[in-house]
C-alpha cells in the first residue's frame, strides 16, 4: 500500500501523474464528483491547522466522499496518553484513507508503519509537508507549463522553512533547474540540503542576500516569512526585515512572465499592492492545493480510472 | 601472550585499536557463558595496532551494529577448527537500536516503545539520519 509521508516517496513519474490528474479535475470537476462515493477520509489533526484540514475535507467532499476526524489533540484519545501507533490502528478501522497532522516529526511515518489504510502526511512539525509541495509543483506547472530549465528563487527563511526544503528536493529531479537562494546570513539553507541534495545532485545554485539583485533572472520567486524569533537580536531583525519584503518596486525588476508563490499565511513579506499583479500566483496556489489533494486521494485509493477512461 | 585457537566460534579481526571493548559491550558478550577473549593492541601489518575478539561459540551476531561502529572489521566464522566463512563488514544501510535520536521534536522522544532507527545518507562521510525526523546521528538539532 502506498502512503505519502515525504515528497521524495513519490517518483517523478508518480508526481507527473498526480499533476496530470489534477489538471483533468480542474478542466472538468463534475466528471470526478462521485469518484469517492461511500469512501471516508479521516482528518486526524493532533495540532490545529484550519486551512490544511479544510483543504483536505473540501477535496474529499468534492469527490463525493465523506469526512470524519478531529481538529486538535485535546479532542482525541492522544489527550489520554494513547500512542500514535494505537490511535492509527483504531482509526484505520473506521475509514478508507487518513490525512494526519502532528506536532512531532516522524509521527506520520509511525502511523504508516501501523496503518491498514493509506496515510497522507498533512504536516509533521517543522519536518515535511508533502501536499504543500504538490501544491507548489502544480502551481508552477499550471502557471509556466514546465519545470525543466527554470530559475527558481527562494527567499526569506531558508533555514527553518520546511516548504522550501521539500520544494528544492522535488524540483532537483527535473532537468536544468537552477536555484537562487536569497536569505540573510542567519537563515541560509542548511548544510544538509546544500550538500546532500544540491551538490550531490550536481544542481546549479547560488546564494545571495539581495532580493533586488536576484529579481531579473527569476522565473519563479517562492517567498517565505522572515520571522522575528529566528534572530538573536532585534537590531539584526529590523536591519534585514524590509529587504525581504516584496513590493511593486521590486516586482518592476522581474521578468514579465515571472510568478510569485507563497505557502501562506503571509504576514507582511509581500506587500498587499503586489496582489493585483498578474504574476502574483499565491491565491491561485490555494485553489490548486485542493485539486492536487483530490488527485492524490484518488491515486492512493486507486479510484477514478473508469471515469478517466470514459472521457 | 598466547591465546589458543578456537574450534567452533567467531573471530572479529581488524578491530580499530581501542574499540574492542566498545564492540564487546554493544554485542553483550559479557553475558555469554562461553569463552570470550579480547586482545588489545595486537600487532598488525596493515593497521599497526588492532584489537581482536575471539568468541568460542557460533552466535547470531548483529553485523549491522558492528559495521556501524567499526566498518573495517573482518568477521571469521570458524567451524571444526577451520575458517568456514569470512565477511568483510561495510557500513550498513540501516542501524536499529544503537543510535538514539537526540531531537526533542522527534516522535521517538515521546513514544517510548519506538525503536530508534537510522539510515545511511552519505556513505563517504559516514552520515546517518533518523528515519523519522532526518536528524543527523550524534548531533543535537
Amino acid at each position: 500500500m502506498k502512503h505519502l509521508i515525504d515528497i521524495m516517496d513519490l517518483s517523478v513519474s508518480e508526481i507527473d501523474e498526480i499533476l496530470e490528474l489534477a489538471g483533468e479535475i480542474i478542466a472538468s470537476p463534475e466528471d470526478f464528483s462521485d469518484v469517492c462515493r461511500k469512501k471516508k477520509l479521516a482528518t486526524l489533526f493532533f495540532e490545529p491547522s484550519t486551512r490544511t484540514r479544510l483543504s483536505f475535507e473540501s477535496a474529499m467532499l468534492s469527490l463525493g466522499g465523506n469526512v470524519l476526524g478531529f481538529s486538535e489533540a485535546q479532542s482525541s484519545s492522544a489527550a489520554k496518553g494513547e500512542s500514535v501507533s494505537d490511535t492509527i490502528r483504531v482509526v484505520s478501522c473506521y475509514c478508507d484513507i487518513i490525512a494526519m497532522r502532528h506536532p512531532k516529526e516522524g509521527a506520520p511515518l509511525v502511523a504508516a508503519m501501523k496503518s491498514s489504510v493509506p496515510i497522507i502526511n498533512a504536516g509533521d512539525g517543522g519536518h515535511n509537508h508533502p501536499t504543500q509541495t504538490l501544491t507548489d509543483l502544480l502551481t508552477i506547472k499550471r502557471e509556466l507549463g514546465r519545470f525543466s530549465g527554470l530559475t527558481v528563487g527562494l527567499c526569506g527563511d531558508l533555514k527553518f522553512g520546511r516548504t522550501v526544503h521539500s520544494l528544492i528536493s522535488a524540483l532537483s529531479r527535473y532537468e536544468n533547474v537552477k536555484f537562487v537562494l536569497i536569505s540573510p546570513e542567519e537563515l541560509k539553507l542548511p548544510e544538509f540540503n546544500r550538500k546532500e541534495v544540491l551538490e550531490r545532485g550536481g544542481i546549479a545554485y547560488s546564494e545571495v542576500t539581495s532580493l533586488e539583485d536576484a529579481m531579473p533572472e527569476l522565473d519563479v520567486l517562492y517567498m517565505t516569512r522572515v520571522q522575528k524569533e529566528r534572530f538573536f537580536n532585534e537590531a539584526d531583525y529590523l536591519r534585514l526585515r524590509d529587504s525581504y519584503i516584496l513590493t511593486p518596486e521590486k516586482m518592476a525588476l522581474a521578468k514579465e512572465n515571472m510568478r510569485v508563490l507563497h505557502p501562506l499565511p503571509r504576514v507582511n513579506e509581500i506587500s498587499v499592492a503586489v496582489d493585483e499583479d498578474p504574476r502574483a500566483a499565491y491565491f491561485r496556489q490555494v485553489l490548486n492545493g485542493k485539486f492536487v489533494r483530490m488527485a492524490l486521494i484518488m491515486k492512493l485509493l486507486s479510484l477514478g480510472e473508469k471515469e478517466r477512461a470514459q472521457k | 601472550m598466547i591465546i589458543g585457537q578456537i574450534e567452533n566460534g567467531i573471530v572479529l579481526d581488524h578491530i580499530t585499536a581501542g574499540r574492542g571493548m566498545e564492540i564487546y559491550e554493544v554485542l553483550g558478550l559479557g553475558q555469554l557463558d562461553c569463552l570470550v577473549a579480547l586482545i588489545k593492541n595486537a600487532d598488525s601489518v596493515k593497521m599497526g595496532k588492532k584489537d581482536i575478539l575471539k568468541i568460542n561459540e557460533v552466535l547470531d551476531l548483529d553485523l549491522d551494529v558492528i559495521g556501524y561502529i567499526d566498518p573495517g572489521i573482518t568477521v571469521n566464522i570458524i567451524k571444526n577448527g577451520t575458517l568456514a566463512k569470512r565477511v568483510r563488514l561495510e557500513l550498513p544501510e540501516r542501524v536499529k537500536g544503537v543510535i538514539r535520536c537526540k531531537n526533542p521534536r522527534c516522535i521517538t522522544s515521546v513514544e517510548q516503545e519506538l525503536e530508534h532507527v537510522f539510515r545511511l545518507t552519505d556513505r563517504e562521510n559516514r552520515v546517518y539520519r533518523c528515519i523519522y525526523c532526518d536528524t543527523k546521528a550524534g548531533k543535537n538539532p
